[in-house]
């Protein structure tokens, strides 16, 4: 389980990272999606994980599982998922302003990419 | 009083949407309602910034639960200090953005503005760190819209970049934060604190790592080497009324970094001991040095104020490094003089700047009023600089007279005296390309035609309304002020600084509720362990009679 759970968690942050380095608008986007996707597993599995156990602690039952990290993964898929929205439609503005998908073009390139006609 | 704390955050979050829908085709009653109501956040600053005076830490509870697992507002000396800070900056930039027009320029600027707001505020009020993630990211999300306000090639690009670099930063801040959950079960800031006291030195290396993530993350905010490169791009190519309102942003990330580590991290606590101050003095010189060869080496006027921005991040940040009261009394000082500096310099750029071809620095005819706007630049620059009579000066001063620790004071020392003079030549660089040799510059007919078509934004020929330079002069205004009255003000931050590193009443003022309700005993030692295990042992206690019984 704890393998399992850690083995994703840092497969998606590598793929993640590779994919923004790639710096084209599309790879960076789905890097960023794969690192949130990463983040929120790691912050499920911070409050520990434990498997068929309530969230909710009643009498008589000796262990639960922690509903706090439950409640700041969903704000942070929320808050994500907006964010990506965002970052979307940012980047498609910049293609069609620029012309260009590059996201770490300097000044003197511009004159080199013709912009999209 | 105790709902006036989450007033700051309330009232832009309900007259943004307001602003957004039912006003969006009339530019008019969106600047008077955006106008009022920023001058509402004023008052309400005001008022916060006069009842936090007297020492008092207020707690504000969301739905009234009790501190560790509620989220709460506290409002001290601090918070009320940087909220006032945000409220004054914001009215001033407004005004400018509203008599120069840039609020036409794009759709919902007022909007976006207020939200803007919203999450500065609530970013300095709360008292959770999960929390401070949300509104960090309710200013992120309103800055994006407003950064690439307008439009255009190289802002669409420069924004781009902006948000990517943001929302890389806020998977590290989740990182960060899962991290610290993990090791300590809380994210309540007071909480925190009392936690980390208790964590041995030896089992300490994945708070260690937590303390360092949301340092980078602070960082990012603060521009501090090496995460520093996304500033000179975004702050050259926003609007400039944007780039003034950013000014606050930057002290967002400043602002962080003294919470938490003066509270969470502090140098006394053996779990972190003096690491963060290390770091953050290495980062902070070399930050100083990429501002003041920046300042040299910009060949345009809006990038060469960005790293005057830089620089100035870098001598607060020398100043915050240190962790003592002294020094953090002559970092809040120099906090509140580089925000006005900063939002003064891009104010005045801008006003000269839509007169011009472009921002080179390169020497054309003067513009309309250039004495007018030389003057300003020259107020602007000298307290940016740090030279008398401005507020730069003493705060600088102040800086250095902090930093003697004989280790220290050979780095700190050189790198802001030499990044001064640096910064001084740059100014004094551009203001003599910009006005002085321009009076004495005629311009063959077919270069300005050829300038113009160029052009993309259309260059004003009218000299500047007395509306239009007003704000500018209330920013330079608020720098003299601040040299004038910088006996009462240091001895507020003295106050401010004090209450910061009094710990103890942080965590007792949030932690202990009102209606007697006590988490932890009143002496904060270990002793809330034991209590936990006896409820354990109840409730195992439960479980087996239970078990027996079936």
């Amino acid at each position: 389980m704890e393998l399992i759970v850690a083995t994703s968690v840092g497969a998606m942050t590598a793929a993640g990272v590779y994919l923004i380095l790639r710096l084209r608008a599309f790879p960076v986007i789905l890097g960023l999606a794969l690192l949130s996707y990463a983040v929120n597993v790691f912050i499920f599995a911070s409050g520990r994980l434990s498997v068929n156990l309530p969230p909710i602690l009643k009498y008589g039952d000796a262990s639960y599982t922690d509903p706090l990290p439950q409640a700041l993964v969903l704000t942070a898929i929320v808050i994500s998922f907006g964010m990506t929205a965002v970052l979307v439609m940012i980047a498609i503005g910049a293609f069609l302003e620029t012309g260009t998908d590059k996201v770490d073009i300097e000044r003197g390139d511009e004159d080199e990419e013709e912009p999209v006609k | 009083m105790t709902h006036w704390i989450i007033a700051p955050v309330i009232l832009p979050a309900l007259l943004a949407p307001i602003i957004g829908y039912v006003m969006r085709y009339d530019i008019l009653i969106a600047r008077i309602a955006s106008i009022v109501g920023t001058i509402g956040l004023v008052a309400i600053a005001a008022g916060l910034f006069a009842s936090a005076a007297p020492g008092e830490t207020f707690v504000y509870r969301l739905g009234n639960w009790p501190a560790p697992f509620g989220i709460v507002l506290v409002l001290d000396r601090l918070s009320a200090l940087m909220v006032m800070l945000t409220s004054v900056l914001a009215l001033i930039v407004l005004v400018h953005a509203v008599a120069t027009n840039w609020d036409q320029k794009g759709l919902h600027f007022h909007a976006l503005f207020q939200f803007q707001l919203m999450g500065i505020s609530g970013a300095f009020l709360t008292g959770d760190v999960f929390n401070l993630f949300v509104f960090f990211e309710v200013l992120l999300i309103a800055s994006y819209g407003l950064m690439i306000h307008s439009g255009g090639r190289e802002r669409m690009r420069a924004g781009l970049q902006y948000v990517i670099m943001n929302l890389a930063g806020s998977t590290l801040f989740l990182f960060a934060l899962g991290t610290l959950y993990a090791s300590t079960g809380t994210l309540n800031i007071a909480d925190l604190a009392v936690r980390l006291r208790e964590i041995p030195v030896e089992d300490a290396a994945i708070v260690r790592v937590a303390a360092m993530l949301l340092m980078i993350v602070f960082a990012v905010k603060a521009a501090l080497f090496p995460v520093q490169f996304w500033l000179p791009g975004t702050y050259a190519n926003a609007p400039a009324p944007v780039a003034a309102l950013f000014a606050i942003m930057t002290k967002v990330g400043a602002y962080a970094i003294i919470r938490v580590h003066t509270i969470v991290f502090g140098p006394d606590i053996p779990a972190t001991g003096d690491m963060a101050g290390l770091w953050l003095f290495a980062a902070a010189i070399v930050t100083v040095g990429i501002g003041a060869f920046g300042v040299l080496g910009a060949r345009r006027l809006m990038p060469l104020i960005a790293f005057s921005v830089l620089g100035s991040m870098g001598t607060l940040m020398l100043a915050i490094s240190a962790f003592t009261p002294g020094a953090t009394t002559a970092a809040l000082y120099y906090l509140v003089h580089s925000t006005f500096a900063a939002a003064a310099l891009f104010l005045i750029a801008d006003l000269v700047v839509t007169r011009r071809p472009g921002d080179t620095l390169t020497t054309l005819p003067a513009t309309v009023q250039n004495g007018l706007f030389a003057a300003l630049f020259f107020g602007a620059a000298i307290g940016m600089a740090g030279m008398p009579p401005l507020s730069g000066f003493l705060g600088k001063l102040f800086v250095l007279d902090n930093l003697r620790d004989p280790a220290e004071i050979g780095w700190a020392w050189t790198a802001i005296l030499v990044g001064s003079l640096f910064t001084i030549v740059g100014f004094a660089r551009a203001g003599s390309a910009l006005f002085w040799k321009s009076t004495a510059f005629v311009l063959p007919e077919n270069v300005i035609s050829e300038d113009e078509e160029k052009e993309e934004v259309p260059i004003t020929r009218d000299p500047a309304k007395a509306w239009e330079v007003a704000p500018t002069m209330a920013a330079i205004g608020m720098l003299a002020a601040l040299s004038i009255f910088a006996g009462p003000a240091a001895r507020y931050f003295e106050l401010t600084a004090d209450q910061l590193f009094d710990r103890n009443a942080y965590v007792s003022a949030v932690l202990e509720n009102p209606d007697g309700l006590k988490p932890y005993p009143d002496d904060h030692h270990g002793e809330e362990d034991a209590a936990y295990d006896e409820d354990a042992a109840e409730h195992d206690d439960d479980g087996s009679a239970k078990d027996g019984g079936h």
